[in-house]
């Protein structure tokens, strides 16, 4: 939030300079027919990606020499949007005179990063990106034609955020290392899921094998399943703000039994757990003394802080202990 | 030239409305609740554009007219107050409304379903109106509401409201209608067929911006949203809007004179304008002309993407709309294209042009000279006409 959210101005003033230009006077726009490719003596390549019925779609031809690999021209047509065609007229641009092997190594960052009017001001605005990626992709399967290979071969690792390029092991290891737990600290640490949107969840843009909230529960698992064999461990091993709701009520039963009941029984009392609310910040663990207890002047003052000392200093500051 | 054809979206404010308003911010600006002349120099304007709305609508005087800030809130507070008294309660457990709702209208009841209503979202034909049938069909003796617009915001299309309001009453079910595409374009008489809330909003009929209306049935009146002062009857506070609710007043009178204008020489330039773009080669509308407001065409433009057409037009001054694909935030297809299902190769190519009592033959004929060259430029960068050598397998109409 805040005044720039709550205003926005049009998608189209986020367009760098390059971007309107190119839209208004594409230059590498046009086709390269059989006839064409042979004068030049290269073998003619046409690539298609995209759908109309996904909002944009392009076609890539490349003239190959056959004998260097090195693309003597290409050209594009594109049905999409502004930054589609732009993105789509860049790409063609940063395939000429390159050789297939190098072409392909060309990124939809490097095709965003050619459009920028000054290095820092992105060219386009964050749910545009993905018409770059469109620009990426058509380079690969161009190139997969060319050497009669699939496309997929020129990936090496799985992406989950084509827009940034965010390879799947990478995003695993940085919600781990970091303890993420939302979408916007995953965009925060990696970017991933700030352009598009379609990795975050299904029934985006673009249908995925792998989303985001997905490897949010898979952490979240690892977590719990971790936490199950919190065993013998001092209980504080885990931040008790991130346990679940069961995994907390061990922890405090533990602490209980290792240092607080002993005190207690030893006066012929008792105590038991009776909930863990969440209250704000805090977290309110109400308790019901038994036997002695029951009823002893200090229940409410001397043996309530020491329990409530013990349960902050073993599990969280936040702790507070209402007797019932 | 600059050429305005997205009078769906918002229009131009009528000049006389404009002179209406004008003596209620420096001269009359008394809160009209005070006990003072400042105050009760307030009262005789905001009378008389009551009295203007209510016989826009043609409403009874028993019936209540609320004014309010715009009808995204009228349209809030229908299926806000009809949850809090109906689903929450437990009497009833359901509502029903189209798929192809205004945003307020659909954003409220997708969160009044993740509040635990049933909501049913019913579907359009192949011509984009809501089957009168369906609204049948998917009554039960716990529905307690039925939204439906009158007049579709993207294509025009006009929806059964009288038949869907009778069928209500039968059901002794509530029937509220979104009626911002209607007032100006349609005639709109609320005594004329069963109707218990109907929204409207000025600036879609050249009264200024931030004043809507809710139109509430005798008996049918429903537990404020906003609490407070007690302006407006109680049913919703907040210092009155004077010159907007003066605005209103002045632009219901206005496109209630200009009716026929619209229904005639509106209509007429506009099927003409129609006409002229359905010569050019792949060009499709969905909804047939007969069934639409008289100002409204949208057309598809085969192989040219939405935001694309805009960009060209824009650059010649006209201003026109496309709530398809690129121009909005979530990149999705125009949603009453996809409903409609259209072929999927043109969810992204409608363009909505929208006319006024404003609009000229000149400024069309300038359009229409604007179209054809985007069109030609627009489709020469376009895949779907590219050049693809002997045998080549187009990858193009493949959902990647």
């Amino acid at each position: 939030m805040g005044i720039d959210s709550l205003v926005g101005g049009t998608i189209w003033d986020e367009y760098s300079n390059k971007v309107t230009n190119l839209m208004n006077n594409p230059q590498n726009m046009g086709e390269i027919t059989e006839e064409q490719a042979n004068d030049m003596n290269a073998k003619l390549i046409v690539a298609d990606f995209g759908a109309e019925s996904c909002g944009d779609a392009v076609r890539l031809y490349w003239a190959v020499d056959p004998k260097t690999d090195k693309i003597l021209s290409s050209k594009f047509k594109s049905f999409g949007c502004g930054t589609a065609i732009a993105s789509s007229d860049t790409m063609a641009e940063l395939c000429k005179d390159k050789t297939v092997d190098e072409a392909v190594k060309i990124t939809n960052i490097d095709v965003e990063l050619a459009m920028r009017d000054t290095p820092d001001t992105p060219a386009v605005p964050p749910q545009k990106m993905h018409c770059s990626v469109m620009a990426y992709d058509v380079i690969k399967k161009a190139a997969a034609q060319y050497k009669g290979v699939d496309m997929e071969s020129f990936e090496e690792e799985v992406i989950v955020c084509e827009c940034a390029r965010v390879t799947l092991s990478t995003l695993q290891e940085v919600i781990r290392l970091n303890d993420l737990t939302t979408i916007e600290q995953i965009t925060d640490y990696t970017k991933a899921g700030g352009f598009c949107k379609s990795c975050i969840r299904p029934g985006g843009h673009e249908e995925k094998d792998v989303y985001l909230v997905d490897l949010l529960d898979e952490y979240e698992k690892e977590k719990m399943s971790a936490g199950a064999t919190l065993g013998n461990d001092s209980g504080t091993s885990v931040d008790f703000v991130k346990m679940t709701i069961v995994q907390r009520i061990k922890a405090v039963d533990k602490v209980i039994d290792e240092n607080i009941r002993q005190m207690l029984v030893m006066d012929g009392g008792d105590m038991e757990i009776l909930d863990i609310k969440e209250n704000g910040e805090n977290f309110d663990i109400y308790i019901r003394y038994l036997g002695a207890c029951n009823g002893c002047a200090s229940a409410d003052t001397g043996t309530l802080f020491a329990i409530e000392n013990i349960l902050k200093e073993k599990l969280s500051d936040n702790i507070r202990v209402l007797p019932i | 030239m600059n050429v305005y054809l997205d009078n769906n979206a918002t229009t131009i404010v009528d000049p006389h409305v404009y002179e209406a308003m004008e003596p209620y911010f420096v001269q009359k600006y008394g809160n009209p609740n005070s006990l003072h002349a400042f105050a009760s120099d307030t009262h005789p304007g905001i009378k008389s554009a009551m009295e203007k709305i209510y016989a826009g609508i043609n409403a009874d005087r028993e019936d209540s007219v609320v004014i309010t800030s715009c009808a995204t809130e009228s349209n809030n507070w229908v299926l806000k107050s009809i949850y809090f008294e109906y689903i929450l309660t437990g009497k009833k457990n359901h509502i029903m409304i189209s798929e192809v709702e205004h945003p307020s209208v659909i954003a409220t009841a997708k969160w009044i379903e993740s509040m635990g209503c049933k909501v049913t979202y019913l579907p359009i034909n192949h011509e984009g109106i809501v089957d009168v049938q369906a609204v049948k069909d998917n009554m039960t003796d716990k529905t307690a509401l039925v939204s439906i617009m009158w007049a579709n915001n993207e294509t025009g299309a006009i929806f059964p409201v009288e038949e869907i309001g009778a069928i209500c009453k039968e059901h002794a079910v509530l029937f509220h209608t979104d009626a911002v595409q209607a007032i100006g374009k349609l005639p709109v008489d609320v005594q004329s067929f069963n109707v218990d809330y109907l929204t409207f909003s000025a600036h879609k009929f050249h009264g200024p911006k931030g004043v809507g209306a809710l139109y509430l049935k005798k008996g049918k009146e429903l537990m404020p949203l906003l609490h407070g002062g007690s302006q407006m009857g109680g049913f919703r506070s907040g210092t009155l809007n004077v010159a907007g609710i003066v605005g209103m007043g002045k632009a219901i009178e206005s496109a209630v004179e200009a009716l026929d204008f619209e229904m005639t020489n509106i209509r007429e330039m506009r099927d003409a304008f129609e006409d002229e773009l359905l010569k050019i080669e792949d060009t499709f509308v969905v909804t047939p002309r007969a069934k639409r407001t008289p100002n409204t065409i949208l057309i598809s433009f085969r192989g040219i993407e939405g935001e694309s057409m805009l960009w060209d037009l824009n650059r010649a001054g006209i201003g026109a709309s496309t709530g398809s694909a690129c121009a909005s935030e979530d990149l999705e297809a125009n949603s009453v294209m996809e409903a409609i299902g259209a072929a999927e190769d043109l969810a992204h190519t409608a363009i909505r042009f929208s006319f006024s009592r404003y609009t000229t033959q000149e400024e069309l004929d300038y359009t229409l000279r604007v179209v054809h060259a985007a069109v030609l430029r627009l489709r020469g960068i376009s895949s779907s006409y590219a050049y693809a050598p002997e045998g080549h397998e187009s990858g193009l109409d493949v959902h990647h």
